[in-house]
């Protein structure tokens, strides 16, 4: 990783990518509840008739995008993460998960401020259940992008896939990852980005930076970014896993609750594996500090220090 | 002109023994299936006889996504048990399948769901019907499509937050081509509603969301099949709703006078009972 990689918000790749798409394919709508970003100015002027803003209203936003998909539209609902995916849940449940088994749709549901992306924002607009909920509803699929590469990406997946998907979205600019990567493969879901021997770290969303980082200091220390947290490839994901003996899972959401440390929970016990396994996230607690991103992570044992104290523990 | 209001009467008549029918198989329906909700599904009768014997409702039974037809959301999903014999008797599924209900291996539930030809959507859950109508009524528009978009909702079921949601959208948006049909039996679940809160003036505080509403005895045959003719072919740049007043459990006298009807179920004898005295 360089510094001259340049840095992006995952919301204004996505909205840049589905302008381009709406140019050239008429099937495209685009609704917002009330929520904006500067690329979203172009498309709201040039596409009138397929951009729909339902105002503050999270639960018509999901009905309406149903609505619109129903008739054979592809749909982008796009609101604020933790509103989105709980003010609307039994919107969500009943349209893009009941209904769907039955009679498929292509719905797409864009969460922006993942995890502590709006940090001193509070509690409120932190967004730590979403991953959970959103993994255990049956027919949908769950997407957490690390970088803007991946979120570019996945779109052109999502277009062609009549299925209902959530995409959990940073809020902050990130740079690349995946910039030479040509292999993503969306039904495996996961790419292990450092190869290593002993302790792997396990991560998703805006925290596999920091891992990244962590994983090209320390010799033995191995890397798999999981973005399809629902359905992800669990037999090939544990192939990786095996050669380890230490698994560290890392992600900003609630731990253990459905998240990622969930995921791998299962995938190590369903393959009665004796890798131990610790999973880092926000334990249990609402984050009512103040403070910027890094230091909720402090909090939390999600700061790079603490999660190479980790490491060491086991390296020793 | 005589002769026209002869057959105009004729037509009327020969609604009025669909609805007399459709009762007394929705009461059958319930004698194999105690769980339906047979209170919520006797308001609505007249409102299902017009629409699919009326002419009304464009549908094709033997193509059930037919781009030409009219789609019809039913968001008070449980009231709905007495579609299923006019969805078995125009064609959608045969008619032996009513004899199934509620039986393992059978699709047709106590409360509908999309699997049954002739549902749109799932509708067990309530406030979420005249949403997803909204957004088809604007994917209509976007397809310069002649189509319509059918809902009905029960007047308990206004108290959900999302309905308003939809209903501002649809005002805004100037839906001319989605029709509500509010089944206003006045009875929620555990009371009246005006004892749990009162929504009148409804008619009022629809107009004043920008919708054309209109209300009506929703059990008078000629008078929903009018309206509902009416509204089908206005363009008149507003959505409209359409306040059919009826009574709970119309046609079964035990129901009728019991504010705790909704989840009432009757005893076999008292189905046959109540199929002799229907009229």
């Amino acid at each position: 990783m360089n510094t001259e990689q340049p840095k992006k918000v995952m919301r204004d790749v996505l909205i840049e990518a589905i302008y381009k798409k709406m140019r050239e394919d008429d099937r495209i709508f685009f609704v917002s509840a009330d929520f904006g970003a500067p690329a979203l100015d172009k498309l709201r002027a040039d596409f009138k008739d397929r951009f729909i803003n339902v105002g503050i209203a999270e639960q018509n936003l999901v009905n309406v995008a149903t609505g619109l998909a129903m008739e054979g539209f592809v749909v982008y609902a796009y609101a604020i993460a933790p509103f989105l995916t709980m003010r609307a849940y039994e919107q969500i449940r009943l349209n893009c998960s009941i209904s769907p088994q039955i009679r498929p749709i292509n719905i797409n549901l864009i969460g922006v401020g993942g995890g502590l992306s709006y940090d001193v924002a509070g509690p409120t607009h932190h967004c730590l259940e979403d991953i959970g909920i959103m993994r255990i509803l049956p027919n949908m699929t769950v997407f957490s992008p690390s970088d803007w590469k991946l979120v570019e990406n996945f779109f052109e997946y999502s277009v062609n896939e009549k299925s209902p998907m959530y995409f959990r979205l940073d809020g902050k600019s990130v740079p690349l990852i995946y910039e030479n990567v040509n292999d993503l493969d969306f039904k495996k879901g996961f790419y292990e980005l450092v190869k290593g021997d002993r302790v792997c770290l396990v991560s998703t969303g805006f925290l596999t930076h920091r891992a990244l980082k962590i994983a090209k200091e320390i010799p033995g220390v191995g890397l798999v970014d999981v973005f399809v947290l629902k359905p992800t490839d669990a037999s090939s994901l544990f192939d990786i896993l095996k050669k380890y003996d230490y698994i560290i899972t890392i992600e900003e959401g609630f731990t253990n609750n459905g998240g990622l440390g969930s995921l791998i929970s299962k995938i190590l016990r369903d393959n009665l594996s004796d890798i131990k396994l610790k999973t880092l996230g926000v334990n249990d607690t609402h984050a009512f500090d103040l403070g910027d991103r890094n230091y909720l992570h402090k909090l939390n044992n999600l700061d790079e220090e603490s999660i190479v104290k980790e490491i060491k523990k086991h390296l020793d | 002109m005589n002769n026209f209001l002869k057959e105009k009467s004729e037509f009327i008549s020969f609604l009025k023994g669909k609805a007399l029918w459709v009762r007394k198989e929705t009461l059958e329906l319930h004698g194999r299936a105690p769980g339906t909700r047979l209170a919520s599904s006797l308001s609505d009768v007249e409102i299902f006889t017009a629409l699919y014997y009326g002419g009304i409702l464009k549908f094709d039974p033997k193509n059930i996504y037919s781009e030409d037809r009219d789609r019809f959301i039913i968001s008070k999903g449980h009231g709905a048990v007495s579609l299923y014999p006019i969805l078995a008797d125009v064609g959608f599924f045969d008619k032996s399948e009513l004899l199934k209900i509620s039986q393992p291996g059978s699709y047709l539930s106590d409360i509908p769901d999309n699997r049954i030809p002739g549902f749109e959507t799932i509708n067990g859950a309530l406030g979420h019907g005249l949403g997803v109508a909204c957004g088809i009524a604007l994917a209509l528009k976007k397809k310069n499509s002649d189509s319509k978009v059918f809902v009905l909702m029960g007047d308990g079921e206004l108290y959900e937050g999302s309905v308003w949601e939809a209903i501002m959208l649809a005002g805004e948006h100037k839906l001319d081509n989605l029709i509500l049909i509010i089944d206003n039996n006045k009875i929620s679940m555990l009371d009246y509603c005006k004892n749990i809160i009162d929504m009148e003036p409804l008619a009022e505080k629809l107009s004043a969301f920008r919708w054309k509403a209109k209300a009506i005895d929703g059990h008078n045959m000629t008078e929903v099949y009018e309206s509902l003719k009416d509204f089908r072919e206005e363009k008149n740049g507003m959505p409209k709703v359409l306040i059919a007043n009826t009574i709970k459990g119309k046609g079964v006298a035990q129901l009728e006078n019991d504010v705790l009807c909704h989840i009432k179920s009757l005893k076999k004898e008292e189905v046959g009972e109540a199929i002799k005295k229907l009229q």
